[in-house]
């Protein structure tokens, strides 16, 4: 077969390629194929029993619930700060866009604790708190605050680029016709951004489900109350109960697994349509 | 209802875009706002279109205080130059969305949207495109929906922001003298913006020449060719000129 002047000689390929599914082999599906394996080690029976445990399920619930607040809060916020840095000029902007992207170069641990200093008994609003008989730390609104704030900049990375590709001009057509400022929002602006604002929520909510460290900060750990699945694993793991905490893990696994396959799926079916939606 | 542009103003930052453009247009007139770039001409035609909004001037349109109106209430047909099209929408969803999107009373039924729809396609020569989408057209045909759908809201002034300006040469002509057609079956009017003299010269019916931030003169082709009242219009007009200048001058000699 004829060779392109860019293209290596076999031998390079044939390296290259080894290389890639060696690595990947090795330090994605083995972890990953171990954690079911364990989970199944005693049967399946077994497996789905640690799962049915009344503490699993509160935790199950537990993740459920904080996902389905954090991702629909950030998919708004992400929104509205992605419309807001691509199709205005501003004073700060750069500096709202290095905000955005805080949680990401933040270690999650301490964006926990930074909930704690704020309305931990010790902290700012402590006192306050404690005399309103609110509970924040160490109760549900903690755990929903640091979810929020971990998964922040998925929803708006993903919008602004392509909107500042997409330019305001479509937008200024639809005002020059008629439209309504939501007329515009809901006719042009998001039809154009449906695809990112999709991939943006299913990261957002891979992430929200998955998120260990600044949950484990501010949730103290109680069991059947404040305890996430990611939580759960770790609590069930340091109690020698292996099997549960693989079943869980297994299930936390297959959720992410859902969420990669959802994405491709939907990649492949509208191939078409999400490249248009990136050119003319 | 004649167009009273009156001082118009306007600063970016602390660059000015405009310093005090005004200019006169009978109703129904074909107008081009001609200058290089950076004079101000697409500021100038956004303000209008209400896109943009001026520091300080008034415009006029018949007896309607023109910048106290919302874009969305002027009724002003906005042609951008990379046509802004909506990529998600097929040919007829484009022309037909000023029309979808007006409130429940005063919205055509649907069949009437349809026949306009048609009528549009067949004015700027689209005829059975109507399902298709926006990135599977060419240039010249994207510029003719554009124009469709600004067409489609009964606009009472067609704005132009270099209409011609994507486009090859050939395509380029050939538009030009349908637009020019078209115009004269319509009737509106009509302001677009280019940096193009010939354009501007062959097509219009008064040109304004605009540099940094004013209008150095606004006439007729034939005037501002035979009485350009600044040197800077009788050097930006000089290609032209001296064209049909030239031409004359070889024939006498027998060339």
């Amino acid at each position: 077969m004829p060779r392109g002047p860019a293209e290596d000689s076999f031998v390079t390929r044939a390296v290259l390629i080894a290389v890639a599914v060696g690595y990947i082999t090795l330090f994605l599906f083995l972890p990953l194929a171990t954690v079911f394996t364990s989970a199944l080690e005693k049967g399946f029976a077994e497996a789905w029993n640690a799962i049915q445990q009344p503490d699993s399920i509160s935790a199950i619930y537990l993740t459920l619930l904080v996902a389905a607040i954090a991702v629909p809060l950030n998919a708004i916020f992400g929104i509205c700060a992605a419309w807001a840095v691509a199709k205005y000029d501003f004073r700060g902007k750069s500096l709202l866009v290095s905000l955005i992207d805080l949680p990401f170069s933040v270690s999650p641990v301490v964006s926990g604790l930074i909930y704690v200093l704020i309305f931990g008994m010790q902290g700012w609003l402590g006192p306050w708190l404690r005399d309103h008989d609110i509970k924040i730390i160490f109760a549900i609104p903690g755990i929903v605050l640091a979810t929020i704030f971990v998964t922040f900049p998925f929803v708006a990375r993903e919008l602004i680029p392509l909107m500042q590709d997409q330019g305001r001009e479509e937008e200024e057509a639809s005002l020059s016709l008629g439209a309504s400022g939501f007329q515009t929002f809901l006719r042009v602006t998001l039809p154009n951004i449906k695809w990112g604002l999709l991939y943006g929520v299913l990261l957002c909510n891979a992430r929200a489900m998955g998120e260990f460290g600044a949950v484990s900060v501010v949730s103290g750990h109680i069991r059947g109350l404040t305890n996430t699945m990611p939580l759960h694993v770790e609590v069930l793991y340091n109690d020698y109960q292996y099997v549960g905490a693989f079943a869980v893990a297994s299930l936390l696994a297959m959720l992410a697994i859902v969420t990669l396959t959802l994405k491709t799926l939907l990649e492949w079916r509208f191939a078409g349509e999400i490249a248009a939606s990136h050119r003319h | 209802m004649s167009l009273i542009v009156d001082a118009i103003t306007k600063r970016f930052d602390r660059f000015p875009a405009l310093k005090g453009a005004s200019f006169d247009a009978p109703e129904g007139a074909f107008v081009a706002l001609l200058g290089p770039s950076g004079s101000g001409k697409t500021t100038l035609l956004r303000i209008l279109g209400g896109l943009e909004f001026a520091d300080t001037g008034r415009v006029t349109f018949g007896t309607e205080d023109w910048l106290a109106k919302p874009a969305r209430e002027r009724r002003a047909g906005f042609v951008f130059q990379q046509y802004a099209l909506f990529r998600h929408m097929t040919v007829e969803k484009n022309i037909s969305f000023g029309l979808d999107v007006r409130p429940r009373k005063s919205r055509p039924p649907r069949a009437e949207i349809k026949r306009r729809v048609e009528e549009l396609l067949s004015l700027v020569q689209l005829e059975g495109l109507g399902r298709r989408y926006p990135s599977q057209l060419s240039g010249g045909q994207r510029q003719r929906v554009a124009l469709a759908r600004a067409l489609a809201i009964e606009p009472r002034m067609l704005l132009l922001d270099e209409p011609f300006g994507a486009l090859d040469a050939k395509v380029r002509k050939d538009l030009r003298h349908w637009l020019r057609s078209l115009h004269e079956r319509l009737g509106l009017t009509t302001i677009f913006v280019t940096h193009d003299q010939e354009e501007a010269l062959e097509l219009a019916d008064l040109v304004a020449v605009l540099n940094e931030g004013c209008i150095e003169q606004i006439g007729t082709p034939q005037n501002l060719r035979e009485h350009p009242a600044t040197p800077f219009v009788a050097d930006f007009l000089g290609q032209s000129t001296l064209a049909a200048d030239i031409i004359p001058l070889r024939r006498s000699r027998g060339e």
